[in-house]
């Protein structure tokens, strides 16, 4: 019997050679992440569970992105404690201010094919990207691996998401997954796996399988898998051995469920308000007023993304009366952009670039919206209140677009 | 007996607890500002021993562990849905939130009924109806009874 990509990582990382969904196992961690604003109750669960060291510090991560630059006076608490907890315990591996953390585990290199990764963040699912296992988790359970470097885990049933074919020009990755969502429910992958093949995805680059990887929770997945291939090794900056080669769902696996779609059947979408899988055509909303347009985050801040925006932006002016906000990813995607031209592009058309970061996706800083306002954005969530008042409208797309948009100040 | 607090669907953890409160350095800060953007009044008129009863895939969203820990803050007994999200469920468990799957439930209570919860014979009785639920895995439920995960590891020393 055949196996799928979740079933071949877990036999390997736990040795148990026919472990198949369905099987509660305990797996080893090969790298954890958190995030500045869990960092302090990690810390306190920790401390409560009577641990002493960290399992391994070398394998920990922490990253500083959802307050940085701090916008209220009480964020640098979290700094200050996050500072105590790293030499507290030895830790080496911490960034303060270079870029989201789902975008820095892969980029930095802390994440590589067939690695079982945690973090204290929901979109931990984006390191599926490379092939990694990789989920999210609350801060007591992150205290439980920080202290014993393992975690039991349900293997997931997997969802085989095929897509053949050549896309059409103005659809990016995040229509797909947008398009997947709206198909399967906001629950519709609970407890499952994603797995993604197709000629379409062995075409995509890696940033945008991010993207579809990112998203995966919004369907309720635990999380999504593409098989490691040459384009992978270039981004990982590693040699592919057979093991993480084979990491290809076996024709003969069981999946609880298919789906295929045709690549030259998508459209541009949008999730519209207040549910990620509340998906309709962008020509169904066309010329719908907007105030604002938010390019950056987790899911869409990566350097393709903003050439995608430039491109279209380029010898163009973002309408008056329209906020556009560009936030890089990380710090490395930001300094690609300015030596490549591209933030000179977007800042020519009147974008507002700011430092990389979580930025506005978490509604702290950077253009928080009130009552009765309308944004386009390109993140991940669209929940009532994500991004300001809990009466904004918030319409999910892909750069493409949100740039469109940005240009006509209407949905378009 | 407890009262029913009746919530919709796909219910998400920043409608439980929204972004800006988690900064807040303690759980019993935060635990006032519980589902505020859909019942402000809710963390005032919730009493202990109450119950949140939802439909399907409660708990969506954020990995964010405030959600069970506010609900459970406000002596929330259980919550009862249709289904959970994932992460929402295992931290629930983690914490020593009682989160039960009920299908029929949600259909047959109106907002604001009595209910009581009956968790080792996995019966729910209100009015005159009784339903039963379901038990949770036994991994799951060994920690529920050791009163969360850290209770439980440190059982295991």
């Amino acid at each position: 019997m055949g196996a799928t990509i979740i079933e071949k990582i877990v036999r390997r990382n736990t040795g148990i050679e026919n472990a198949k969904a369905g099987d509660i196992v305990t797996v080893n961690v090969d790298r954890v992440m958190i995030h500045d604003i869990f960092i302090p109750f990690v810390k306190e669960k920790f401390e409560e569970m009577g641990f002493t060291k960290l399992w391994d510090p070398d394998k920990v991560v922490l990253i500083y992105d959802h307050l940085v630059p701090a916008s209220q006076v009480d964020d640098t608490r979290h700094f200050r404690i996050g500072n105590e907890f790293v030499e507290k315990y030895g830790m080496k591996n911490i960034h303060r201010s270079d870029g989201i953390c789902h975008q820095l585990m892969t980029e930095a290199g802390y994440v590589k094919p067939g690695n079982i990764v945690f973090g204290t963040d929901s979109h931990t699912t984006t390191y599926g990207c490379v092939g990694a296992f990789s989920s999210g988790v609350g801060y007591t359970e992150m205290a439980s691996i920080l202290g014993t470097g393992t975690m039991w885990i349900k293997v997931p049933e997997t969802i085989k998401v095929t897509i053949d074919g050549k896309l059409p020009s103005d659809v990016m990755s995040k229509d797909i997954i947008l398009k997947l969502i709206g198909d399967l429910g906001a629950d519709g992958a609970t407890y499952k796996a994603l797995e993604f093949s197709g000629s379409t995805v062995e075409n995509m680059t890696v940033a945008s399988r991010m993207a579809m990887a990112n998203m995966a929770i919004e369907a309720g997945a635990k999380c999504a898998l593409f098989t490691p291939d040459e384009k992978t090794a270039e981004y990982c900056e590693m040699e592919l051995t057979d093991a993480e080669r084979s990491l290809v769902g076996d024709e003969d696996a069981v999946y609880c469920q298919e789906i295929h779609y045709r690549a030259e059947d998508f459209v541009r979408v949008l999730a519209c308000p207040s549910q990620v899988d509340n998906i309709q055509p962008v020509s169904s909303w066309t010329g719908t007023e907007i105030d604002q347009v938010f390019i950056g985050s987790c899911t869409n801040g990566r350097l393709e993304d903003l050439e995608r925006a430039a491109a279209v932006l380029k010898g163009k002016k973002v309408a008056p009366f329209v906020k556009l906000i560009v936030t890089p990813a990380s710090r490395k995607i930001y300094r690609e952009a300015d030596a490549n031209g591209t933030l000179q592009i977007l800042a020519e058309a009147g974008a507002i670039i700011t430092h990389p970061g979580c930025g506005l996706c978490c509604g702290r800083t950077g253009g928080i919206l009130t009552d009765g306002e309308r944004v386009v954005a390109t993140n991940n969530r669209n929940f009532l209140g994500r991004m300001g008042t809990s009466k904004v409208e918030i319409f999910l797309a892909s750069p493409e677009t949100a740039a469109r948009c940005a240009i006509e100040g209407k949905i378009n | 007996m407890g009262t029913i607090f009746r919530f919709h669907t796909d219910v998400d953890t920043d409608q439980i607890i929204a972004s800006q409160y988690l900064l807040y350095p303690t759980i019993d800060e935060m635990k006032a500002h519980t589902f505020e953007s859909l019942d402000p009044t809710f963390a005032e008129r919730v009493k202990v021993g109450d119950y949140v009863v939802a439909a399907e895939n409660f708990g969506c969203g954020s990995s964010r562990e405030q959600a069970p820990s506010v609900l459970k803050a406000l002596g929330v007994k259980a919550v009862i849905a249709k289904s959970f999200a994932r992460i929402f469920y295992r931290n629930a468990i983690n914490i020593g939130l009682p989160v039960i799957v009920c299908r029929e439930l949600y259909d047959a209570v109106e907002d604001q009924d009595e209910m009581e919860l009956y968790l080792d014979q996995g019966i729910i009785k209100t009015g005159d109806k009784e339903f039963s639920c379901t038990r949770l895995p036994a991994q799951m439920q060994k920690i529920l009874d050791q009163g969360g995960l850290i209770a439980s590891l440190n059982e295991e020393e």
